[in-house]
């Protein structure tokens, strides 16, 4: 077994146009996703959603708002799960309900021994 | 997050260590992969130590890891030809571990250091793949070394791969009666790997003074070894103690070159050049008479501050045998500027003696 | 106090790194890792191999690699306690990974627990 973090993107613009109603049902299906793979004894830590704002410190300790401006699609939040292989834990990220709302999810292994 | 203190240069030891196991296990021909399962090796330390901290037992940490990389390496590779990796993948099977022995790490060393210093490889390229294998050197701190880039230095590591395929070269100890011959080339490269270090005119003195001690430390290997544990390798290795007695004293505040004249004696090292002696006795004891011998009993001369005429002439003297044994244009000029000092520093006693 | 995460993006060194460098590198971000830890505001922190990650897109379409739009891949993160966004930063400036032309740290403020991603 071997653990990996889900990494979670998606344009934020289109989460905020989201009704009550559609919110709710957004986070049933995040509940149900993440419970389903506790279910299976596979999630190590539901992990964290990040607030919209941020900065980005670069080179030189110049700071910018963040997160990456020039950019649609920024890290939404993340998940630890543990998995039999990265083709397991890809085939995992497969069910998130983050890929319903036009982001992606990033699967990367994370190094342990 | 209390954790035991890294060692310095821990990294660059282990690389050397793993490479040469790893390097003798897969076979010449893929030395490649063996240098990078050990450089993989490291930045699964660097991804792991950083976080979760130092483990207890940090060698073995790495070997472990090493040997896990090699089985998935060696299991990926269907077309793997050496014997050795084949054989060792089934006993792999038995959970059978690589040896990490301190015999079996030094040994693959200098059967590396054999196989690097083969006669059909190029001189440069020797050096080259020796810091790179057998000194775990980076390649830019080797370009660094060499003072020029990135691309020659890759090109010449490449170049000194190739051969070691198309010659099929083992990495081996020679048979006893080769041994000789092939020491020759070995000891060449060592002298020019440690002249590389004390002469560069890299500005970075740190790295300067690494490379002699690596080749120090190679040399010392050879005088470890029974079979190689011979006249000549104990005068390469005086040689090499009694110029590095002089690191301290060859840097001023600034790190600029002190000329051998102006140098503060008090800060040459006294254990080195007492190793030295040592060393030197050792030489002299058989009737071979090495170029060796002879540099080293130059370089002694020049431990003793003291501005006799003996240390003069004798200096002088090995440097006529020195041509003799091995005459070149290079040796020529540096033996006709030492007799140049020679007369300098005998003026004002020349001058002297014709006042009285 | 809030906790906030610091994402390091930068592009794969390791294949031109020697030993020596490595080894320097780490015990820089032991260090740095140490000082935000010494002030009890260290959470935990992980880093991210480069090998072997897949991105998982709309439709179940799969990629390798997470690279995307976005140039400097995810290296490693840590979180941290923080009394403002900047104090995150300005722990952030004192990251190794900065030394690295274009690289970047991103610092977000992690949402409370509200089991929503």
């Amino acid at each position: 077994m071997k653990d990996f973090l889900l990494v979670y993107r998606m344009d934020y613009s289109m989460a905020t146009k989201r009704t009550a109603e559609e919110e709710q049902a957004n986070m049933k299906r995040w509940m149900d996703w993440l419970g389903s793979i506790g279910a299976q004894n596979k999630l190590i830590d539901r992990g964290n959603r990040l607030e919209e704002k941020g900065k980005v410190v670069k080179t030189n300790n110049v700071i910018t708002n963040g997160p990456y401006s020039d950019i649609k699609e920024s890290i939404g939040g993340y998940s630890l799960v543990r998995a039999e292989s990265l083709d397991v834990a890809t085939e995992m990220a497969k069910g998130c309900p983050v890929l319903l709302a036009g982001g992606n999810v990033e699967v990367r292994e994370i190094s342990k021994m | 997050m209390n954790q035991p203190e890294l060692i310095p240069h821990l990294f660059r030891t282990e690389f050397r260590k793993i490479t040469s196991v790893l390097g003798k296990l897969l076979g010449a021909g893929r030395l490649e992969m063996a240098e990078d399962i050990a450089s993989e090796t490291f930045l699964a330390a660097m991804e792991t130590w950083t976080y979760k901290g130092i483990p207890e037992n940090p060698a073995a940490w790495l070997y472990a890891v090493a040997k896990n990389k090699a089985k998935n390496v060696i299991a990926r590779n269907s077309l793997f030809d050496s014997k050795r990796a084949k054989e060792w993948v089934r006993n792999s099977q038995n959970e059978e571990v690589i040896d990490w022995s301190e015999k079996n790490i030094a040994d693959s060393q200098l059967q590396m250091l054999f196989a690097l210093c083969h006669p059909a490889i190029p001189a440069e390229a020797q050096i080259g793949l020796s810091l790179r294998v057998l000194c775990g050197f980076g390649i830019d701190e080797i370009a660094n070394a060499f003072l020029t880039n990135r691309e020659v230095i890759n090109k010449r590591l490449f170049r000194a791969r190739e051969k070691l395929r198309e010659e099929k070269i083992e990495i081996a100890f020679p048979e006893e009666k080769e041994i000789l011959h092939r020491l020759e080339t070995v000891l060449k490269t060592l002298y020019l790997l440690f002249s590389e270090g004390y002469y560069s005119e890299s500005s970075d003195n740190v790295l300067r003074e690494d490379l002699c001690l690596e080749a120090m430390r190679l040399t010392h290997l050879l005088t470890e070894y029974e079979p190689t544990n011979l006249p000549n390798v104990n005068a390469l290795l005086s040689l090499m103690s009694f110029h590095a007695s002089r690191f301290e004293a060859r840097r001023n505040a600034n790190g600029e070159l002190v000329l051998y004249q102006d140098q503060d004696e008090r800060k040459w090292n006294q254990e080195l050049i007492a190793q030295g002696i040592y060393f030197l006795n050792k030489a002299s004891q058989g009737k071979l008479l090495s170029k060796y011998h002879l540099e080293a009993g130059i370089a002694y001369w020049h431990t003793q501050k003291a501005d006799t005429s003996e240390k003069w002439e004798s200096i002088l003297q090995l440097y006529n045998q020195l041509l003799q044994i091995e005459y070149s244009p290079w040796l020529h000029l540096t033996a006709h500027l030492r007799f140049q000092r020679l007369m300098e520093k005998k003026k004002p006693l020349l001058r002297l003696k014709n006042s009285s | 106090m809030d906790e906030f995460i610091l994402i390091f993006r930068h592009q794969d060194g390791s294949k031109v790194a020697s030993p020596e460098q490595m080894q320097t590198w780490m015990k820089q971000t032991m260090d740095w890792i140490q000082s935000i830890a010494a002030k009890g505001k260290f959470v935990s922190g992980t880093a991210l191999p480069f090998a072997d990650a897949r991105v998982v897109h709309h439709k179940g379409i799969v990629t390798n690699g997470p690279f995307g739009d976005i140039k400097e891949t995810i290296g490693g993160f840590i979180i941290v306690k923080a009394e403002s966004p900047e104090e995150a930063a300005e722990f952030a400036k004192g990251s190794p990974v900065l030394q690295g032309d274009g690289n970047t740290v991103e610092v977000r403020k992690i949402a409370k627990n509200d089991g929503v991603h």
